[in-house]
C-alpha cells in the first residue's frame, strides 16, 4: 500500500502572530516555521501503518515555498520515504493557494502516483479552513473519513473513528479513501539525529504548479486582515464569597 | 439572492445550530431555503417549516440517507445548487465535513466559519486561532459558507408555515458505510448553546476528580467543556474540548477550572460574556482574558463554590 501524505508549512503553534501594520496580512518574516501539527499526527500514523507491514512507500508532498523543504525533511526524518516539492511564491496562509487550489494540485498528484491511501490534517492552524481533505475526497470520488481518531485497516477493509460534535462516529471506508486526522489518533514521535541525518539524503522532486495544470489565482479576496477585538484582564477575587457576590450581584450571571 | 441553509440533525429532530446558520441567511437578506436530507425525517421537515422565514422546505427522505454521510449529501447540494446565491451549514464537524465537498464539485471556494456577514460577497471570519480577522471578498457565482453559530441569532424556530418539497435522491455512492455511533448522553444542556459553561482543564488531575466540575456544573445548571489536554489525557469524551480545533462557545458565564489558558484555548471561549478562572497559578495567561479570577487550589475552591451557590 502506497500512502501519500500532504503536509503544510505553518507558523509555529507557539508563536503569538502579529497582523502587518497595514493590515495585509499576518507577518511572519523571521518567525518560527513548523510542520502543521494534524500533518504531523497524519505522518506519524502513515509511518506506523508503515512499520505494521501494511504500508510500503509514503510519500510527502507539500505546496509552498521553498523553504517548505524543511517540512518535508521534517516528514522524512520521521519516516517519510520520499518527498514533492510544489514550489510557490504565493502566500499559503492567506491571499494566495487556497484549499481549492491546494485539492486540485493533490488530485493531479494523486492521479500521476496512484496511492491506495492519502492521510493528512484537518486543518492547518493558520487559516483554519478545514477543507482540503474533503475538497480532495470529492475531487478524486474518493470516500472521506474526516477528524479521524482511530484507523483501522485489515485485509483491504478500513475503519475509520471520527470525532464529531455528539461524540464518536465509525465507518468503514471503500478504498482508496481520504482519511483527516484529529489531535487523539496519534502522538507524534520525535525524530531522532540520525533519522534527521538520513533524511536528507532523501530524494525530493520539486516541480512547479504549471506542470501540474493548476491555476493558483485566489477566489477570495482579502479585504483587510485585522486584531480581533482585545478583552482587557478583569479584577482578582480574593475569595470563593468575594466570586459569589460579584457574579451574583456585579455580572448577574447566576 | 436567494439561499439554501442545509439542516442539520438526527431524523428527528433539527439542531439549533441550523437556527444560528438561518440567522446568518437572514443577514445575507432573500429568499431562504432549508434542504433536510435523511431517512425517515419527515418530523424534521415539518419543523423546518415552522421556522419563521423560510421560503420552501426541501426534503430528500430515503433510507441510504439515515446517516447523512458527506458522500452522498454533497450530491444533492451540488444538484439544486444553480437555484441558489449562497449555501450555508453551521460550522459543526456535521456542516465542515459535508460543504467542502460539495463545493468542491462546484468548483467553488468555500469560505469557513463566518462571523460577520458584511454584504451578499464580503464576510468576517476568524484565522490563526481567532488571534486575526480576516474579511474576505468572493468572487465565485455560488457562495459556499460555513457559519460560526456563536456570532449569529438563532432564527424563530416558530412562525413560519414554508411548503414541503420532495425530492428523490439519486442512489448512494456507497463509497462509505455507517458502523456505529458512540455518542455521549448527557442530561446537561448542550455545550455550544449553553447560558453557562463549566470548563476543566489538566489541573482537574484525573477522571474521578472531574466530579468536582461535574457537581458544579449541576449546581448551575450549566454545560461541561474541557482543555485538549483534560481530553487527551482520558478525563472526559472527545465532544467536551473547546478551542481552535474543538467547540466554540460564547456562553453568559464560562468557569475556566484548572486551566492554562493557551490561545487554541481561548479561541473557543473568549467571546464569553463573562469569564472566571480558577487557577493556583496567579500568571496563569487565563487571567490575561478573564473578568474575575480567583487564584487558589481548585479543590478547596471548587467545592466551597458549589457549596455556597
Ligand atoms: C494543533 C493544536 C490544536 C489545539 N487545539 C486545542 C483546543 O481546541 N482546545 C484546547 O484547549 N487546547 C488545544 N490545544 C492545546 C493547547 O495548546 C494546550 O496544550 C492546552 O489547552 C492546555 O490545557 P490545560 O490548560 O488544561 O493544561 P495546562 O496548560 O497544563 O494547564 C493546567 C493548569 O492547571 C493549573 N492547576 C494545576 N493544578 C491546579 C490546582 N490544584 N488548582 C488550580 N489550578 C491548578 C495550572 O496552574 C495550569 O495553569 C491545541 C494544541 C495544538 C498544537
Amino acid at each position: 500500500m502506497k500512502i501519500l501524505v500532504p503536509i503544510k508549512r505553518v507558523v509555529d503553534y507557539n508563536v503569538k502572530i502579529r497582523v502587518k501594520s497595514d493590515n495585509s496580512g499576518i507577518d511572519i518574516a523571521n518567525v518560527k516555521m513548523s510542520i502543521n501539527p494534524f500533518d504531523e499526527i497524519a505522518i506519524e500514523e502513515a509511518v506506523r501503518l508503515k512499520e505494521a507491514g501494511k504500508a510500503s512507500e509514503i510519500i510527502a508532498v507539500t505546496i509552498g515555498p521553498e523553504k517548505s523543504q524543511e517540512q518535508i525533511r521534517t516528514a522524512m526524518a520521521i519516516g517519510a520515504d520520499r518527498g514533492i516539492l510544489v514550489k510557490t511564491n504565493a502566500p499559503i496562509d492567506l491571499g494566495g493557494v487556497e484549499p481549492l487550489a491546494v485539492a486540485k494540485t493533490l488530485k493531479a498528484i494523486a492521479d500521476k502516483e496512484n496511492p491506495d491511501l492519502i492521510i493528512m490534517g484537518k486543518q492547518s492552524i493558520d487559516d483554519d479552513s478545514n477543507q482540503t481533505g474533503q475538497m480532495l475526497a470529492a475531487l478524486l470520488g474518493w470516500a472521506q473519513g474526516t477528524f479521524a481518531s482511530e484507523l483501522e485497516i485489515n485485509d483491504g477493509s478500513l475503519q475509520v473513528t471520527r470525532e464529531i460534535d455528539g461524540g464518536l462516529e465509525t465507518l468503514e471506508l471503500k478504498t482508496p479513501a481520504i482519511i483527516t486526522t484529529d489531535l487523539r489518533l496519534n502522538d507524534p514521535r520525535y525524530a531522532k539525529l540520525p533519522d534527521i541525518m538520513k533524511a536528507k539524503k532523501k530524494p525530493l522532486e520539486i516541480i512547479e504548479p504549471s506542470d501540474l495544470g493548476v491555476d493558483y489565482t485566489p477566489r477570495l479576496e482579502i479585504v483587510s486582515v485585522n486584531e480581533p477585538p482585545t478583552r482587557s484582564a478583569g479584577i482578582k477575587v480574593e475569595s470563593v464569597d468575594a466570586l459569589i457576590d460579584t457574579l451574583k450581584n456585579e455580572a448577574k450571571v447566576i | 439572492m436567494k439561499t439554501l441553509v442545509i439542516a442539520e440533525h438526527d431524523n428527528t429532530e433539527l439542531k439549533s445550530a441550523t437556527l444560528h446558520a438561518i440567522g446568518a441567511a437572514i443577514k445575507i437578506g432573500g429568499d431562504i431555503d432549508i434542504l433536510v436530507a435523511g431517512s425517515n425525517c419527515d418530523i424534521v421537515a415539518q419543523a423546518a417549516a415552522q421556522i419563521s422565514g423560510i421560503n420552501k422546505v426541501i426534503k430528500a427522505d430515503a433510507p441510504p440517507l439515515e446517516h447523512q454521510l458527506a458522500e452522498d449529501i454533497a450530491p444533492i447540494i451540488v444538484d439544486l445548487a444553480s437555484n441558489y446565491t449562497h449555501i450555508l451549514s453551521a460550522a459543526t464537524t456535521f456542516g465542515k465535513n459535508t460543504l467542502p465537498r460539495a463545493a468542491a464539485l462546484l468548483d467553488t471556494q468555500q469560505i469557513s466559519d463566518i462571523i460577520s456577514v458584511e454584504s451578499a460577497d464580503t464576510f468576517k471570519r476568524p484565522v490563526y486561532a481567532g488571534n486575526a480577522i480576516a474579511t474576505v471578498k468572493s468572487s465565485d457565482s455560488i457562495k459556499l459558507i460555513t457559519v460560526r453559530t456563536t456570532t449569529f441569532d438563532a432564527a424563530d424556530a416558530a412562525g413560519g408555515s414554508a411548503s414541503v418539497e420532495d425530492y428523490s435522491a439519486p442512489a448512494s455512492s456507497e463509497l462509505s458505510k455507517f458502523i456505529k455511533h458512540e455518542l455521549s448522553t448527557s442530561e446537561r444542556p448542550e455545550l455550544t448553546s449553553a447560558k453557562i459553561v463549566v470548563s476543566g482543564g489538566r489541573g482537574v488531575g484525573s477522571e474521578e476528580n472531574f466530579a468536582i466540575i461535574e457537581k458544579l456544573a449541576d449546581k448551575l445548571g450549566a454545560a461541561i467543556g474541557a482543555s485538549r489536554a483534560a481530553v487527551d489525557a482520558g478525563y472526559v469524551p472527545n465532544d467536551y474540548q473547546v478551542g481552535q480545533t474543538g467547540k466554540i462557545v460564547a456562553p453568559d458565564l464560562y468557569i475556566a477550572i484548572g486551566i492554562s489558558g493557551a490561545i487554541q484555548h481561548l479561541a473557543g471561549m473568549k467571546d464569553s460574556k463573562v469569564i472566571v478562572a480558577i487557577n493556583k497559578d496567579e500568571d496563569a495567561p487565563i487571567f490575561g482574558v478573564a473578568d474575575y479570577g480567583l487564584v487558589a487550589d481548585l479543590f478547596d475552591a471548587v467545592p466551597e463554590l458549589e457549596g455556597k451557590i
